[in-house]
């Protein structure tokens, strides 16, 4: 009985229990490089979905009175050599990047790689053979070629279905919403997206399968998906959220690369990378841009900077707090 | 392990025949019809066909495929669409010569920075040194090359005078300084974060221990048995590390207006010349499957551990 007494009064000096994911956003707290990156990450998607809340001006609108200001009162980072305003395009390229992160990665990394990646660890045999067959031999490219072969082989083929569908439907506007740029980015960095996501789940699946747990599920007859998704799953999440979070810096530099070349956004939509492809002339010019107007080229690459930055802390921070290997 | 080595060897024409497929098929989907292009826009109906005939476009695609493949083996990648009736071979290769060389520098560049560097740190570890090597090598890292390869040009090019701004004028050349640097910054910020990973695992590791026990020198503990030991995981990273600047050296050959497959890639996208496209992609992939065959092999080479198993 005293031992009991004693134990029971050790509980209560113990502080309250408390979630896991409350305990990992404590840990992150305390990481104040982690958590400032954070912070401006979530300023800098802000400042992209508010874009047209927050603009100054149009980002169309152009002043051949006002070409290559610098900054002012009036354009806050100055104008481009069409004298738009270049404070207004960057946060229109943000929201580019916003909705371009999330329909790459949430359609292909999260939805194709997760499922794949499950299927793959959890039936192992023929299908986990052949998926990774696939995935060795769209591994085999050097990423920015296979994008840059995807979109432009791909993005006449979307446009032309874009414009039999208005044709045939009377929807006006499909091909100069920009819907099929980002559909087309999707696609071409759909190959990218899942493979890296789908080999990180089939390897953690591989051991959690043979879990006693599984079994016990499995034994007492729970449906195959119901296993995967509410008891394998959630298991798999936090090398999920590092792998994400690793990841989404490296999207908006992809895209920057893809409309450099002229294969992604296409103007008058602004885009972080149409922005820099436009001073750079594609490529030569960007020196000169450097020295003389060095707000126009920066002002699109600190963002991309920012982010690709911000996401790497965050992903450094998030590995060493969701896992407990590396503490 | 020669079990893996024939077994790597079969896969491997396999993997690259499947990749050729795969760029084969991209190519098909591409817009435009070749024999159209081929003979201009004023040739009549009557002459399309029969060139669409002779370049078996009216076949099956898997013949086709296989004319495409045995083209390739004999080092035939097609004929341009834009050049007229230059071979695509003749286009490409002397381009993409440059770029490998210039990958090569960037790879020496990243190597002789990156891994001194991520050892020092990984030794470091618990000073404020390591942080502020691992910090800034990241920042380097998520510099986008568009900023740091004019960056260079002003500096070192216009204001010091040090190398020329641009150019190509052969691997041995000042020239080439300013351009592998701009790649293998990045891949050398990669090297460091592996580097100082894994001497930090061997740092730990009882012989080590053992070692400095005996009473054996820093040096030879550091170099024979910290050192060595680590650099065995970063050879299998080096082959994506390569990938990754491949696509960097694309953009830096424009800044740099470096006659090298970036150049050609870029002009093939705006005149829409596939052949030369999809060659570039198979021959960058050709590459890379060779590269990390290569590693691969030497690291069962290497490591005796893998050896046995």
């Amino acid at each position: 009985m005293a031992s009991a007494t004693q134990s029971d009064h050790m509980i209560d000096d113990l502080p309250p229990a408390r979630g896991h994911w409350r305990n990992v956003w404590s840990k992150f707290r305390r990481r104040r490089l982690a958590l400032v990156s954070l912070i401006l990450i979530t300023f800098i998607y802000l400042l992209g979905i508010f874009a047209p809340v927050i603009q100054t001006h149009d980002y169309q609108q152009t002043d051949l009175r006002r070409t290559q200001q610098g900054p002012s009162t009036e354009n806050w980072f100055g104008t481009d050599r069409a004298g738009r305003d270049l404070y207004t395009r960057v946060v229109w390229g943000i929201q580019t990047t916003v909705i371009i992160t999330v329909a790459t990665f949430v359609t292909g990394s999260l939805i194709l790689g997760v499922s794949i990646g499950l299927v793959a660890g959890y039936f192992r045999g023929w299908i986990d053979a052949v998926i990774m067959r696939v995935g060795e031999v769209v591994s085999a490219f050097p990423d920015i070629l296979l994008i840059i072969l995807l979109a432009a082989t791909l993005k006449p083929r979307i446009l032309e279905l874009a414009r039999d569908i208005e044709d045939s439907t009377g929807i006006s506007g499909l091909v100069s919403s920009g819907i099929v740029d980002y559909l087309v980015i999707g696609i071409a960095m759909l190959p990218l997206s899942w493979f890296g996501m789908m080999r990180l789940v089939r390897g953690q699946v591989l051991v959690l399968r043979d879990a006693e747990y599984v079994q016990a599920a499995r034994a007492m007859g729970t449906s195959t998906p119901r296993i995967l998704y509410r008891h394998i799953l959630p298991n798999v999440v936090s090398p999920i959220i590092v792998s994400v979070s690793f990841g989404l810096g490296g999207i908006a530099l992809a895209e920057v690369v893809l409309s450099f070349f002229g294969l992604g956004v296409q103007p008058p939509r602004p885009s972080l990378g149409v922005m820099i492809g436009e001073v750079t002339a594609r490529g030569g010019a960007s020196v000169s841009v450097l020295r003389d107007h060095p707000e126009q080229l920066l002002a699109p690459i600190i963002v991309v900077w920012l982010l690709i930055f911000c996401w790497n802390i965050v992903g450094d921070a998030l590995n060493d707090v969701l896992n407990p290997r590396a503490q | 392990m020669l079990a893996y080595i024939v077994r790597r060897l079969l896969w491997t024409p396999v993997l690259l025949a499947l990749a050729a497929f795969f760029v084969f098929f991209m190519g098909t989907c591409a817009p435009g019809d070749p024999a159209e292009l081929r003979l201009g826009p004023r040739a009549t109906e009557e002459r399309i066909k029969v060139e669409r005939t002779r370049l078996g476009l009216d076949r099956p695609l898997l013949f086709q495929y296989g004319k495409y493949v045995n083209g390739i083996l004999k080092g035939d990648f097609g004929v341009s669409y834009h050049y007229q009736g230059r071979p695509v071979t003749e286009l490409l290769l002397p381009k993409l010569w440059v770029s490998v060389q210039l990958n090569i520098a960037a790879l020496i560049v990243a190597v002789s920075i990156g891994l001194p560097l991520g050892f020092y740190a990984a030794k470091k570890q618990g000073t404020g040194r390591d942080p502020a090597i691992v910090i800034s090598m990241l920042i380097l890292y998520a510099m986008p090359i568009f900023f740091t390869a004019p960056l260079l040009i002003l500096f070192f090019a216009v204001k010091l005078h040090w190398v020329p701004a641009a150019g190509w004028d052969g691997f041995f050349s000042l020239q080439i300084i300013l351009p592998a640097l701009s790649i293998g910054i990045p891949g050398a910020a990669i090297f460091v974060r592996h580097m100082r990973a894994s001497t930090l695992e061997v740092i730990g590791q009882e012989y080590v221990r053992t070692a400095h026990a005996k009473g054996m020198s820093n040096f030879v503990v550091n170099y024979r048995h910290i050192a060595r030991n680590a650099l065995l995981p970063i050879l299998t990273i080096m082959g994506f590390t390569l990938a990754g600047m491949f696509g960097g050296s694309l953009i830096v050959e424009l800044i740099y207006g470096i006659p090298g497959a970036g150049r050609l890639s870029l002009d093939a996208i705006f005149q829409r010349d596939f052949p030369v496209l999809t060659a570039l992609v198979l021959l960058g992939a050709g590459m890379l499957v060779l590269a990390n065959l290569v590693i691969d092999i030497a690291y069962t080479i290497v490591d005796p551990r893998i050896r046995l198993q």
